[in-house]
């Protein structure tokens, strides 16, 4: 059977990665963030210092296993095709203002997931939010959006972001001056697994994903698009999977795992209207970008250069979101990270606009 | 037939295009498309559609013949 052809296969890998979000959290990872993408490049862009938010600053090696095991599998699979040049300063713009509103909402889509099994009822805003995001962007794709095709690339151009991955893998063990750490007890950078649990189930994932072009971003739009369930099978298999690994877990560590509720949720806040803007913000920009955070770090490792911008855009923006008081806490978020969240909304929408009604070529 | 060149488009965009030509209504279609997704994901969404696919290959580029 071929994984990428059957609805079972995206299941099964959706399972294995809700068992993995669960299984990093025991290891030693932040409550309800197994894994995110926004956050862990968040931790990594503050270990390379380009923020300075003390409280999330380590080089994550779960985001450099997904990049190389997406790598490995595309090597393997043939699949490793450099090609970019599809709009690239549009797509690092859409990256900084995802990661805006995953910022202002704690979290990129796969932690949305992860932290309403882990019962977090907040995330239940950034869902719907996050639809209607989709939805928008859908609107577009429907009218003819597009940022153009891309080109074939040379090898150096498509390998250059892995390589950058084994980089930042020797600095996170090397550990020179320059590199930081969150103190222990400093906030959810010091929370982590070891780096060898973390890099070999950043591996599992980014195989699994690259395999299975899971993204929870295109599992609503295929939905609204073609009625095609195939991606969305894979994103509520992980829920369910990630749900019952945290029941078991919690019955040895009560509310460890599992708490019902909105109130005093692991890094996260109460307020349901950013919460959902946040996730608008995120949702729409993804639909443009062709994919969620997780996608694509899945498409930089399969050689894909435009992704690689848009991860820089995504390092760019949480560096930006922390250095100037934009991403929001436990408190709430910040009136900065509300202005910019909305900034974003109308940047994503004149791209739209402008990529769907401009002149064609 | 009509064809249609999806060529260096990512998915959704291939599907979508394919979808709007297949407003027409016709028997046969012909897309190109340069990468595995959109070779799996057209070939899925044809194939729901009732139409059988045939697929050949050239330099890491997809023809995909669709008849029913």
């Amino acid at each position: 059977m071929k994984l990428k052809d059957r609805k079972l296969g995206i299941i099964i890998a959706g399972a294995v990665m809700g068992v993995v979000a669960a299984l990093l959290v025991l290891f030693g990872n932040p409550s309800n963030m197994g894994f995110c993408i926004a956050c862990f490049i968040r931790d990594t862009t503050g270990g390379l210092g380009l923020h300075r938010a003390a409280a999330v600053q380590y080089i994550r090696p779960e985001i450099i296993g997904i990049v190389l095991g997406s790598t490995i599998c595309a090597l393997a699979t043939k699949e490793f095709r450099p090609k970019g040049g599809s709009a690239p300063f549009t797509r690092l713009i859409l990256g900084f203002f995802v990661m805006i509103g995953c910022l202002m909402f704690l979290g990129c889509p796969f932690r949305m997931v992860i932290r309403l099994a882990g019962g977090d009822v907040n995330a239940v805003f950034g869902l719907i939010g996050f639809v209607l995001g989709i939805l928008a962007g859908v609107f577009f794709l429907n009218k003819g959006y597009s940022l153009k095709r891309s080109y074939k690339q040379p090898v150096l151009e498509g390998a250059a972001m892995p390589v950058v991955q084994i980089v930042l893998l020797i600095l996170l063990i090397a550990a020179p001056a320059f590199i930081l750490f969150t103190e222990a007890g400093g906030g959810p950078g010091a929370k982590h697994a070891a780096v060898i649990i973390s890099l070999v189930a950043g591996l599992i994932v980014g195989a699994l994903a690259q395999r299975t072009r899971m993204c929870m971003v295109g599992g609503f739009r295929d939905v609204f698009l073609f009625r095609d369930f195939r991606l969305l099978c894979g994103g509520v298999a992980l829920f369910a999977a990630c749900l019952v690994t945290n029941l078991i877990l919690n019955g040895a560590a009560e509310g460890t795992f599992f708490k019902l509720g909105m109130a005093e949720q692991p890094v996260a806040h109460t307020d349901w209207l950013w919460n959902a803007l946040g996730m608008l913000l995120c949702g729409f920009g993804c639909v443009l970008l062709g994919g969620c955070p997780m996608r694509q770090l899945v498409l930089t490792g399969e050689g894909n250069s435009d992704s690689a911008l848009t991860v820089v855009g995504l390092g760019l923006g949480a560096a930006f979101a922390h250095n100037f008081g934009l991403a929001s806490s436990a408190a709430g978020p910040t009136a900065a990270g509300k202005v910019a969240v909305i900034i974003g909304i109308v940047v994503a929408a004149v791209i739209a606009c402008c990529n769907t009604f401009g002149k064609k070529n | 037939m009509t064809k249609v060149d999806a060529r260096g488009l990512s998915c959704p965009e291939p599907v979508v295009m394919l979808r709007n030509a297949m407003a027409s209504g016709e028997d046969a279609y012909e897309i190109t498309v340069d990468n595995t997704v959109s070779r799996e994901n057209v070939t899925r969404f044809a194939e729901h559609q009732g139409y059988a696919v045939s697929v050949s290959e050239s330099d890491g580029e997809y023809t995909l013949t669709l008849k029913r």
